[in-house]
């Protein structure tokens, strides 16, 4: 446990620093607070707004964490689709890949037209779609991306295209469907508060900093930003709990005493 | 269909005959077999003419140099790849229904284990995929691991296992579903001299106990020779059966079998039966 500790401990003083000199900046030079507030302000907007803040948070996460649902089942669903049938994967994968580096999120005032500015569903689509193609691309190269040799293997036991499926194309892509799922978990966060940004109901995250930076009342947005940030956090941490749940047997998840 | 009795059925000098052979049925039985591949306007002739039949019981080793045929003839038997002319016939049937009917386990160079499957459920796969109840898997998943010693190591994973642990695993695996044949695809090739030999035992001894047929492809002469009862000696370009050598070293053989003056003579004589065929060519045997 100390080992951990002390592995922790350059980065944990690395941040203390950075606030300390941050706040040290601050008061030295008397920087205007819609420049760059203090980092006691923040802490101070935080504590006051807290409930509201809790509230924008919750609506957000519902909006990325709904998002995240609709487009993560979406996307292992055609890859698996994709997977069974080889034509269509080479009739899709060409778009999928373009797709992918399409900025998804200018679509965001079109999703608001299409399903309601306050319906928490129109951040839903711009989520759901901006994390479909990174997870479907690397589901469907977990799935293709098998050892040959075990394909071999699997042939020689007369295994059927089910039993393979099951059996090793499933299991084999795994890591690859997790990494994606992880670095889908900041993007429907990101996604959700610049959909938010578009219009949106008052109590989000994204409609929240906008307002409050309106009036110039910057120590609230940035709180809100923290509160962002935890989220993101938050969620990340979780997809990474479940990594190690689902593939414990993976280089990623072994612990290092094993 | 009934197993035919081939024990008249001789077709290279010196074929697969021994008087442990004669009650026997065969198990493989390659006739006229040619594979050419061909990459577009290049055509390679793999193999040329095979005859060559395999009588249950036996432990027939392919021996020559790198591209000889003998991985690409090891892998037309198993219905891994289809052959261009000629029969192959597994257990009385054709290769295609004898892998379908999981006639064969094999073992290929790499162990090829699931990462992710516990080392008793990397053995009990084929018997999963035969549908077997879960209590008959576990049993002979025990038994078969016991058999290459390694009982004590069912929950752990491939990669916490030495090499040599991980192919004992592959062959645990390869017979777990008692299949008439095991086929063996340079099985030790990664692995260093002293657990490659003390491996050759245990399959040796794993051999006699399940009576399986064995078909083994190594470059190693002295491992052909102290595992086989018959070693194939191949030539390449095109690849070809040169040379069958019956090995009557006594069974079962152990340490001692190494210091044996015949096993000295016949590992001298499959070398010579080797260079023999490269006057003409480099040999890259090692």
């Amino acid at each position: 446990m100390s080992r951990r500790l002390r592995q922790y401990l350059p980065a944990a003083a690395i941040f203390v620093c950075v606030l300390a000199g941050w706040e040290l900046v601050v008061r030295a030079f008397s920087v205007k607070q819609f420049l760059l507030p203090a980092p006691s302000a923040i802490v101070g907007a935080l504590l006051e707004h807290r409930d509201e803040l809790g509230a924008a948070a919750a609506s957000t996460l519902y909006e990325a964490v709904g998002g995240f649902a609709i487009g993560g089942v979406a996307a292992i669903a055609v890859a698996l689709a994709t997977a069974r049938w080889t034509t269509a994967r080479s009739a899709l994968m060409p778009f999928a890949i373009a797709a992918n580096s399409v900025p998804i999120i200018a679509f965001a005032p079109i999703m608001n037209n299409w399903f309601g500015v306050l319906n928490p569903l129109s951040k839903m689509m711009v989520v759901a779609v901006l994390v479909f193609f990174p997870i479907m691309i690397n589901t469907v190269r977990g799935l293709t991306l098998v050892d040959p040799a075990s394909l071999e293997l699997m042939r020689s036991y007369a295994a059927s295209e089910l039993g393979i499926l099951l059996r090793l194309r499933i299991p084999n892509s795994l890591p690859f469907v997790l990494t994606a799922l992880k670095v889908s978990a900041t993007l429907a966060l990101i996604g959700a508060i610049v959909a938010e940004y578009f219009g949106g109901a008052q109590s989000v995250l994204g409609q929240y900093i906008i307002t409050e930076a309106a009036f110039f009342r910057f120590a609230n947005a940035w709180a809100a930003v923290v509160v962002a940030s935890a989220a993101s956090i938050a969620f990340f941490v979780i997809i990474l709990a479940l990594e190690r749940l689902a593939i414990p047997w993976h280089a990623s998840a072994r612990s290092p005493d094993a | 269909m009934a197993a035919r009795a081939f024990a008249a059925r001789r077709r290279v000098s010196g074929a697969l005959e021994r008087s442990r052979a004669l009650e026997a049925s065969t198990v493989v039985s390659l006739s006229a077999v040619h594979k050419v591949f061909a990459e577009g306007e290049r055509r390679t002739v793999a193999l040329e003419g095979i005859e060559l039949d395999i009588a249950r019981g036996s432990f027939v080793s392919l021996i020559g140099p790198s591209g000889c045929g003998k991985s690409t003839l090891l892998r037309l038997i198993g219905d891994l790849t289809p052959t261009t002319s000629g029969t192959i016939t597994v257990n009385g049937k054709s290769a295609h229904l004898a892998r379908l009917a999981r006639d064969y386990g094999i073992v290929f160079q790499a162990p090829v284990l699931f990462d992710w499957r516990s080392v008793q459920r990397n053995v009990e796969l084929p018997l999963e995929l035969g549908r077997l109840p879960q209590a008959e898997r576990a049993r002979r998943a025990a038994e078969m691991l016991a058999l290459v010693e390694l009982d004590g190591f069912e929950r752990h994973y491939p990669w916490q296992l030495s090499g040599g642990m991980q192919q004992r695993v592959a062959i645990a695996r390869a017979l777990s579903f008692e299949p008439a044949l095991l086929l063996m695809d340079e099985p030790f090739g990664a692995l260093d001299e002293m657990s490659r030999e003390r491996l050759n035992l245990q399959l040796l001894r794993v051999w006699q106990k399940t009576g399986t047929t064995v078909v083994f492809v190594t470059h190693s002469i002295p491992e052909a020779v102290f595992l086989s009862t018959h070693v194939v000696v191949m030539s390449p370009r095109p690849g070809r059966i040169v040379d069958i050598i019956d090995v009557d070293l006594p069974q079962p053989r152990n340490d001692l079998t190494r210091e044996d003056p015949r096993y000295f003579g016949l590992v001298t004589r499959v070398r010579e039966s080797l260079r023999r065929r490269d006057t003409h060519a480099t040999t890259d045997a090692s």
